[in-house]
């Protein structure tokens, strides 16, 4: 037996190709809505591995520090270091900001490392770790620097030493490694003008300017204009040691929140981006029934314009099973397009995207089966339609 | 006349409705068209022809009396729809009043699509759609696709399709309906050359004063009776 869906489609070949590529393209944005929430989930993940840290310890009560901010004094890492279990801990800051290239800025995350220590970018694809204490920085390639440029944080400028890549913040933006002392003063220290300001009001204030207490005011100005805090501190626990009972000792001696990994990712994944989750998931339920309907549209219109050979094709002989298999094939076949054109188009225009976009083979495959059962559920319309088609149509007027 | 061949109808009845509403197509219609005969069956609109028609092409079910078909009687002991759809598939040859061929199958799968529905392998249902095509003159358009057809060449394929079962059995539906007279009294010559041929019995419901002259017999219908008449059986040449 001949294959009827096969031969309708042939014969009508340049309708069923147009109608498939743009079911596809519809696909391929699903995909994409798909692997943007991959994404974002995989950045997350990326984010903590790439932190190197076992442990987050952070401002008692916050989520600190990349769902709220958190401000603790530099000097909490040594306590932390005295702890059993802790083999490494280092500070770190993190501050979104705009980076300056010279006419143009980037949105970056800035993070505030100790070389060699919890924080600093794990592999580099091109260029030198930072080497010298001050105005050197390592970017991610998305930022779009290259090695040797001039970047401007704040009051000074830094030189573009090394890329990085994949090490992006929760919400996409690029970071740019510093050393932290430099970071310190990008976040925490203020501007000139607010400093003198800030001077001539501690000056005018007598009980901060007495005249029988030489060197008052001058160290008061200097507490002014010094800044000791970190927004948390990245702890590496010892071989064998479990890093829930470490954070459990270091938020009961140490007055600060600890996170582990599991907590922190949770954080980020269920709390960070979770509304970000729930939007792409109203989209892709969306995208999923406009595509179930126009495959039920497009077949059933099809199937509408074959009324009379479907009359002639029962008047004939032909069972009612043969009918409805054509149909189901014909749906089936413009899944089939749909899924490679769609496939194909999400995985060329994946990284044009500014935010990362993984497209994993399960969603590939789950998507596949989707497809396919979204294009049955579509084709009982139209079988229905043809199954109700009179054979006595065929006769007569 | 061999009761158990050709086609049979005694008393039958069609009524649509019921009560106030009710309207009798067909009224204890009697017919009987021997195998190799070529009868016409002519009548104004309205008059009961295409309910004629659809009795005996098993798809609608008459009200009451007896239709045998090539021998078989249909509707009787409770017929299922699949049986139905069998006996038309295998007994009964449709010709309608345009060609209806299947769009997106070759002049050859057209033909060949009734023995392959039947069971038959497909090189044997191409080699006798081909041995028909070849009988209707039509065998160089094998391979083109219907639109690629002429209007004769297409009517010529649709009879090739109805004849593909072998059935004793072909009902024309106005088969000249969308061709000149030259070409209808050529369908026409085709169809009796066939008759003869495969001793099929052949129904041609026509309005084409055309072709009335070149039947043997003829039925007349009128509301819902039939009368038949004896025709001017002009030789076809």
């Amino acid at each position: 037996m001949i294959s009827l869906a096969g031969r309708d489609i042939l014969h009508s070949s340049s309708k069923f190709v147009l109608t498939g590529l743009g079911l596809g393209l519809l696909i391929g944005v699903t995909f994409t809505m798909a692997g943007v929430y991959r994404g974002m989930v995989d950045d997350a993940k990326v984010l903590l591995n790439n932190s190197g840290a076992d442990l987050w310890v952070v401002q008692k009560d916050t989520l600190g520090p990349y769902a709220e901010p958190s401000s603790i004094h530099d000097d909490v890492y040594r306590g932390i270091l005295g702890m059993p279990g802790v083999a490494q801990a280092a500070n770190v800051t993190y501050l979104t900001m705009q980076v300056r290239k010279g006419d143009t800025d980037v949105r970056a995350m800035v993070v505030g490392f100790l070389p060699g220590e919890p924080g600093e970018p794990d592999y580099l694809i091109a260029g030198r770790r930072v080497t010298r204490s001050h105005y050197e920085a390592v970017a991610d390639v998305s930022a779009a620097f290259a090695v040797g440029d001039r970047i401007r944080i704040r009051r000074h400028e830094y030189t573009v030493v090394g890329l990085t890549r994949r090490m992006v913040s929760s919400g996409g933006d690029p970071m740019v490694f510093i050393p932290l002392k430099d970071a310190q003063e990008a976040q925490f220290l203020k501007d000139n003008d607010a400093i003198v300001s800030e001077r001539a009001r501690t000056a005018a204030n007598p009980a901060l300017n007495r005249p029988g207490v030489p060197g008052l005011l001058d160290a008061i100005e200097a507490t002014q204009t010094s800044n000791h805090n970190v927004n948390a501190v990245l702890v590496q626990v010892a071989e064998g040691r479990s890093p829930e009972a470490v954070a459990q000792e270091i938020r009961r001696w140490k007055h600060v929140q600890a996170y582990t990994r599991e907590q922190m990712e949770d954080i980020l994944i269920a709390k960070l981006i979770a509304t970000a989750a729930r939007q792409i998931g109203m989209f892709l339920v969306i995208l999923t029934i406009v595509s179930a309907a126009i495959v039920a549209f497009i077949i059933y219109t099809m199937t509408l314009g074959k009324i009379r050979e479907i009359a002639v094709l029962k008047l004939i002989g032909t069972h009612n099973r043969t009918i409805a298999s054509m149909i189901l094939q014909q749906a089936l076949g413009l899944g089939l397009i749909g899924f490679a054109v769609g496939k194909i188009a999400a995985t060329l225009w994946g990284p044009a995207f500014p935010r990362y976009v993984l497209l994993e083979p399960g969603d590939a495959v789950s998507g596949f089966v989707i497809v396919m059962l979204v294009c049955v559920l579509a084709s009982t319309l139209a079988i229905r339609a043809a199954l109700k088609v009179d054979p006595a149509a065929a006769i007569g007027g | 006349m061999d009761a158990s061949a050709g086609i049979q109808i005694e008393g039958l009845s069609k009524r649509y409705g019921e009560g106030a509403t009710a309207v009798d197509a067909l009224r204890e219609v009697n017919m009987s068209v021997a195998p190799g005969e070529v009868v016409g069956l002519i009548g104004p609109s309205g008059s009961g022809k295409t309910t004629l028609l659809k009795c005996l092409g098993a798809v609608i079910e008459p009200t009451r009396g007896r239709i045998t078909l090539g021998g078989k009687v249909i509707y009787d002991n409770g017929w299922k729809i699949s049986d139905l759809r069998v006996l038309r598939r295998d007994r009964i040859g449709f010709i309608f009043q345009a060609p209806y061929l299947i769009p997106f199958l070759d002049a050859t799968d057209n033909v060949a699509l009734l023995p392959m529905l039947a069971g038959r392998p497909n090189a044997e249902a191409r080699a006798r759609a081909l041995e028909l095509l070849q009988a209707l003159d039509v065998a160089h358009r094998a391979r083109a696709q219907p639109s690629e057809l002429s209007g004769g060449e297409q009517q010529r394929v649709s009879i090739a399709r109805a004849l593909a079962n072998r059935p004793p059995v072909i009902l024309a539906d106005e088969p000249t309906a969308p061709l000149d007279s030259e070409r209808g009294l050529a369908v026409i010559r085709i169809l009796n050359q066939l008759a003869t041929q495969y001793q099929t019995a052949i129904i041609v419901v026509t309005h084409d004063e055309n072709i009335i002259p070149t039947f043997r017999r003829i039925y007349n219908i009128r509301d819902g009776r039939t009368f038949e008449e004896v025709g001017e059986g002009r030789m076809l040449q």
